[in-house]
């Protein structure tokens, strides 16, 4: 236990760590609104949508549920510039985000769609709403807030997840700690920061998305 | 580097204390001539200078000085593979004649062996496709370049590098060749031995040397006291350069000649 801690070589890099804290946050923000936003489209189009839709979705989210995330990431970045389809690494790592929880997402909004009574549908049709409206303004929320924690478990695990993007040179937090560690050689340091870092990260970001949920669901307090 | 530069430390501390008796020698030249075989000590490690081939024979750049040499001798070669730790105290302790493996030069190994003249390039630089005019760090601006985090390249790269230039710094070797054959990146800062390993899988891209950042050419290694052995080894590489049988080494294993200054 003759381990000194020396901090300040740390701080000496704190600009780095702070840029790297503001790439990791921009690409929870991208990742977790388009995420959701890609996960509630499919999630209706495989309970509703056409045959083919439900056919495509279902392919895109075993595909996307079966593969490791750093695979993805690769294949969009170092993959898919072979086609001619160049993004550039911000841009590969968020799309490879909004695509990872957009497939999870999708399954656990399906769960909360399904859990919706076929009286609530039924009520929709007889007040004279298609089938879309119905979804928008009857069946949405409630599915929300059935499943919101899960959710919210969900994109938690998506932000640390997001940890490997470093290995594409994105210079978010990890990538940061890395960076400082191969320069000052305080890896112990460098990294027991990082993890209260991005402890502090995930707890704030679930009390975000808990006070999201209040406000949400704020009028529906009954069931 | 650094790597290398620890084992060898090990090495001479090694050697110090196991061959100081035997330093006292007469002609290893004579001795060569007379017993009709030279005995090399080769990488088997480290490719493409000496690894073992598919045939289990060795094979590489350094497998072919031996026997250039050998041949210019009028001797057999016999390899004696050595790893990067134990090269010197082999050559010190009279196991090999002289040491031909990947050896570079400095002054904790000047102090007990004697060095060839260079024989084989070995060098950190920036690497781009001819398309791209870069000749020196000030070039860089408005370019990104590729590297791997925490190498030499990288620390060095990062002070000569102008401001606008873009450094992307990748995990390891194999992200660094992929960010610059996918694109990604516009060049890449690394050794010529890995240049040389993109070279060999013949990709659309080929990086070509711009300039270099750190030259750590290699010699052939033999015991101090030495002269007639020097300088016969000296003149068959002044010899090989100059009939291009060192170029064709070169091109067989680094995919490049042999550049003018070495």
């Amino acid at each position: 236990m003759g381990y000194i801690f020396d901090f300040s070589s740390v701080l000496d890099y704190s600009a780095v760590l702070l840029k790297g804290i503001g790439i990791t946050i921009e690409l929870i923000l991208v990742g977790g609104i388009f995420g959701v936003m890609l996960g509630i489209l499919c999630a209706w189009t495989r309970s509703f949508g056409p045959k083919w839709g439900r056919w495509i979705v279902t392919a895109y989210v075993e595909l996307i549920r079966n593969t490791p995330f750093l695979v993805q990431l690769f294949f969009v970045f170092f993959g898919l510039p072979t086609l001619g389809f160049r993004l550039s690494e911000m841009q590969s790592a968020s799309l490879a985000m909004v695509l990872n929880l957009g497939a999870y997402s999708s399954e656990i909004i399906r769960a909360g769609i399904q859990a919706t009574a076929k009286g609530q549908f039924e009520a929709g049709a007889s007040l004279g709403m298609t089938r879309l409206q119905t979804f928008r303004y009857v069946v949405l929320l409630p599915s929300l807030q059935r499943i919101w924690p899960a959710l919210s478990s969900q994109i938690v695990i998506v932000m640390l997840g997001s940890a490997v993007v470093s290995q594409i040179a994105v210079e978010d937090l990890s990538f940061a700690a890395n960076f400082i560690q191969s320069r000052n050689f305080r890896a112990f340091e460098m990294y027991f920061v990082t993890t209260v870092i991005y402890l502090a990260l995930s707890f704030l970001l679930r009390q975000l998305l808990t006070q999201l949920g209040n406000r949400l669901f704020a009028r529906r307090a009954v069931r | 580097m650094k790597r290398r530069h620890f084992l060898s430390v090990i090495a001479l501390s090694a050697a110090a204390t196991l061959s100081a008796p035997m330093m006292a020698h007469a002609d290893a030249l004579a001795d060569i001539t007379k017993a009709g075989v030279l005995k090399v000590a080769v990488p088997q490690d480290t490719p493409p200078f000496g690894s073992v081939g598919a045939d289990m024979a060795p094979q590489g750049y350094d497998i072919d000085m031996a026997k250039l040499i050998a041949g210019k001798l009028g001797v057999k070669v016999e390899l004696v593979p050595v790893t990067s730790a134990n090269r010197i105290p082999y050559l010190q302790t009279q196991k090999a004649d002289i040491v031909i493996s990947s050896l570079g030069k400095n002054p904790d190994r000047e102090k007990v062996i004697d060095f060839s003249a260079a024989y084989a390039p070995f060098f950190n630089g920036v690497f781009g496709p001819a398309g791209v005019a870069v000749s020196k760090a000030e070039d860089l601006g408005g370019k990104t370049i590729g590297v791997t985090r925490g190498a030499v390249e990288d620390l060095k790269l990062t002070e000569i590098a102008p401001s606008s230039a873009t450094i992307k710094r990748y995990e390891d070797n194999n992200g660094t060749i992929s960010a610059f054959l996918s694109g990604q990146v516009d060049l890449i800062a690394t050794g010529n031995v890995i240049a040389a390993a993109i070279l060999a899988k013949n990709p659309p891209k080929k990086p070509e040397i711009k300039f270099l950042i750190a030259n750590s050419p290699c010699y052939v290694g033999l015991n101090k006291n030495e002269p007639a052995l020097l300088a016969k080894i000296n003149e068959i590489i002044a010899a090989a350069k100059a009939d291009g049988s060192l170029n064709t080494i070169s091109e067989k294993w680094l995919g490049a000649k042999v550049p003018a200054d070495l």
